[in-house]
């Protein structure tokens, strides 16, 4: 590998070192280390033992609960985010770009402040019922459950959802919307024959851009779940900081990243498959 | 070419680990001292009044939980020469000699200021006594609202009734968790008895629809927001949460006994500088300091000087920053007991979590 490495190196140019040495150094070295301490024991023979201790029902319970809500951020965000970049479309000029700002808000801001704002809002003497006890309407019970921890989740990821999702809507040809439209086909024909295709790999990577950070948070869990709902995030936290179980904290680590190296090849696939299509005349 | 680019990698790494050891050696030319203690634990006006004093220069890195601190010394990563851990942390430091006995002769602040009481109780963790000086105590209590608890808090079974679902906050610590249940059903905090443990976890399980949130430093804005009625926490939060609301009181010692704990200073073993950490830790001791200490952090001292000299400014409040003897005498304080059953708490936590 190394050879190839340095290979390529040479044919390219020298700006691709300081990367090649930061992935080295900052990526592959860790991740190494983190299959490494997830696979030996304490004295450094191999052993599956972490690897079986995940399979523990506990763990396999947050394990569950974080794909569950992830996948469900991940919905509820391609729902908010398709229709928006539908309109967008449709009018590129000015007014367009404000909305499409206000999208990307929440990246402006420190992720931890902005969940901080919401356990304010959603909290029992919070905002939200504040108003609804101010209109004689009764009070929701939101903070420390897993439907806030979706309402931080879709908040935070939201615009990582609209950025893939923009470039590959607005991208579509418009000739070929009319073409649908000279043909017959209404509105709803035209989006799901041949809108939706078209932005297949928009959706794709989009949904991987929000369904990995929202599998491995631990930050919006712990503030908006009040450390009453555990995912998988939280549980890898606790093994390296308050437990220092460093083995099963890095075994957790490595099923992680199996969702999320599956994750990435579906992304692949779909990518080439476009690639594929636009190939053809 | 390959040979040589590969070469210049190396030897950029070995730059990178070199400056390192060049700048520690540097630093042991100096007068120096290297402490890690809790965040925000000590007056920053003292730290500077040390230094000008005996002209050795300070370098203080904090930690927020006693569990973040371990491993960094227990690797020997960063070579600090203080430390200020708690209770059953400095009995696992002993245990895995990562401490060195303090030369009690040159500490006469600590042997003339500090409670004889507080020696004795640090007995619990630190068996022969010779590698602590308490630095702050206090006990696991509950804070209520007097508006939504209408009825004496003096038993740790309220935390179990349900007129109080959804308004109780637990705190996020195993240990402290694990405690309470125990206390009810009569049994020690250090127990070893697999039996007991199961039987804590299970109340705790029973509980947990019940509570409203597992918290650390989130309890103090939490209760005085009066977002929940009942807390566990620790006496000198309690102080800081009254004088943040007044409908606040605090209940120091539920009938079932509770822990008292005491963060306390110690020596490493690997410490460079143990000529300076002597004269930091007696410096803590002064009576002036130990004052000073007190007004910014809140803690109860353990310092006979300090409840001399603020007992008077702090007027009904007083009894909050310096709990009497009968509440303290007798209770236990954490040991570490091992890894195995350090695992059987973590286990026993993250069952309770995603029960």
């Amino acid at each position: 590998m190394n050879e190839r490495l340095s290979g390529r190196l040479a044919s390219h140019s020298f700006l691709a070192l300081p990367f090649a040495l930061w992935a080295a150094l900052f990526i592959v070295l860790p991740l190494f280390f983190v299959l490494w301490t997830g696979l030996t024991d304490g004295a450094g023979h191999f052993t599956l033992e972490h690897l079986s201790t995940v399979l523990q029902i506990e763990y396999l319970r947050a394990l569950g609960l974080s794909a569950t809500l992830a996948l469900l951020s991940t919905f509820i965000c391609l729902v908010l985010a398709y229709p928006l970049c539908l309109i967008l479309r449709e009018r590129k000029e000015r007014r367009g770009l404000l909305v499409f700002m206000l999208f990307l808000l929440p990246l402006w801001m420190n992720s931890l402040l902005t969940t901080m704002a919401w356990q304010t809002i959603m909290e029992k003497h919070g905002i939200i019922n504040m108003l609804l006890s101010a209109l004689e309407l009764p009070e929701v019970h939101l903070i420390n459950t897993p439907a806030a921890i979706v309402i931080g989740m879709v908040y935070n990821f939201l615009p990582y959802m609209v950025l893939p999702l923009y470039v590959s809507i607005s991208r579509i040809d418009e000739s070929i919307i009319e073409a649908a439209r000279d043909l017959g086909a209404n509105h709803f024909q035209t989006l799901r024959r041949v809108l939706l295709p078209l932005s297949l790999p928009g959706i794709v990577s989009g949904s991987t851009m929000v369904f990995i950070p929202a599998l491995t948070t631990f930050v919006i869990s712990a503030l908006l779940g009040g450390n009453k709902v555990l995912l998988v995030g939280n549980i890898i936290e606790q093994e390296f900081t308050a437990a220092y179980d460093w083995q099963l904290g890095s075994a957790l680590s490595m099923v992680l990243m199996v969702f999320i190296i599956l994750n990435i090849l579906l992304e692949a696939f779909t990518d080439s498959g476009e690639q594929g299509r636009k190939g053809r005349p | 070419m390959k040979t040589i680019r590969f070469l210049l990698v190396l030897l950029l790494c070995l730059c990178l680990t070199g400056c390192d050891m060049l700048e520690e050696d540097e630093a042991e030319g100096q007068n120096v001292l290297y402490v890690y203690s809790w965040g925000d634990y000590l007056d920053g006006d003292m730290l500077e009044k040390f230094e000008e004093e005996t002209g050795i220069h300070v370098v203080l890195d904090e930690y927020d939980t006693n569990e973040s601190m371990y491993p960094r010394i227990a690797e020997g990563a960063e070579a600090y020469d203080v430390l200020c851990p708690s209770d059953y942390m400095i009995n696992k430091l002993i245990h895995n000699d990562l401490l060195q006995p303090l030369d009690f002769e040159k500490l006469p602040y600590a042997r003339q200021y500090i409670d004889e009481d507080f020696f004795r109780q640090c007995k619990t963790f630190d068996r022969e006594g010779k590698y602590t000086v308490p630095y702050c105590w206090g006990t696991v209590g509950i804070v209520y609202n007097t508006r939504l608890v209408d009825e004496p808090v003096d038993s740790w079974t309220i935390l179990w009734e349900e007129k109080y679902r959804d308004n109780i906050i637990m705190q996020d610590s195993a240990r402290d968790s694990v405690m309470i249940p125990l206390k009810i059903m009569g049994k020690f905090m250090n127990t070893t008895d697999e039996q007991d443990l199961l039987a804590a976890r299970d109340m705790l399980i029973g509980q947990k629809p019940l509570v409203q949130a597992y918290c650390v430093d989130e309890i103090k804005d939490k209760m005085i927001a009066e977002e929940a009625a009942l807390a566990v926490t620790f006496s000198g939060e309690a102080l800081y949460m009254i004088e943040g609301n007044e409908n606040l009181a605090f209940q120091f010692a539920p009938r079932e006994g509770t822990n008292v704990w005491i963060d306390g200073w110690v020596i490493t073993k690997n410490a460079r500088h143990v000529e300076n950490a002597h004269k930091f830790i007696d410096f803590m001791c002064r009576p002036d300091v130990a004052t000073a200490n007190f007004r910014h952090l809140g803690y109860s001292t353990p310092n006979t000087a300090v409840r001399e000299q603020v007992a008077e400014e702090l007027g009904e409040n007083a009894e909050l920053a310096f709990p009497p003897k009968e509440i303290y005498e007798g209770q236990e304080s954490y040991r570490y007991l091992g890894e195995e059953l350090d695992k059987l708490y973590t286990k026993i936590w993250l069952q309770v979590k995603v029960s």
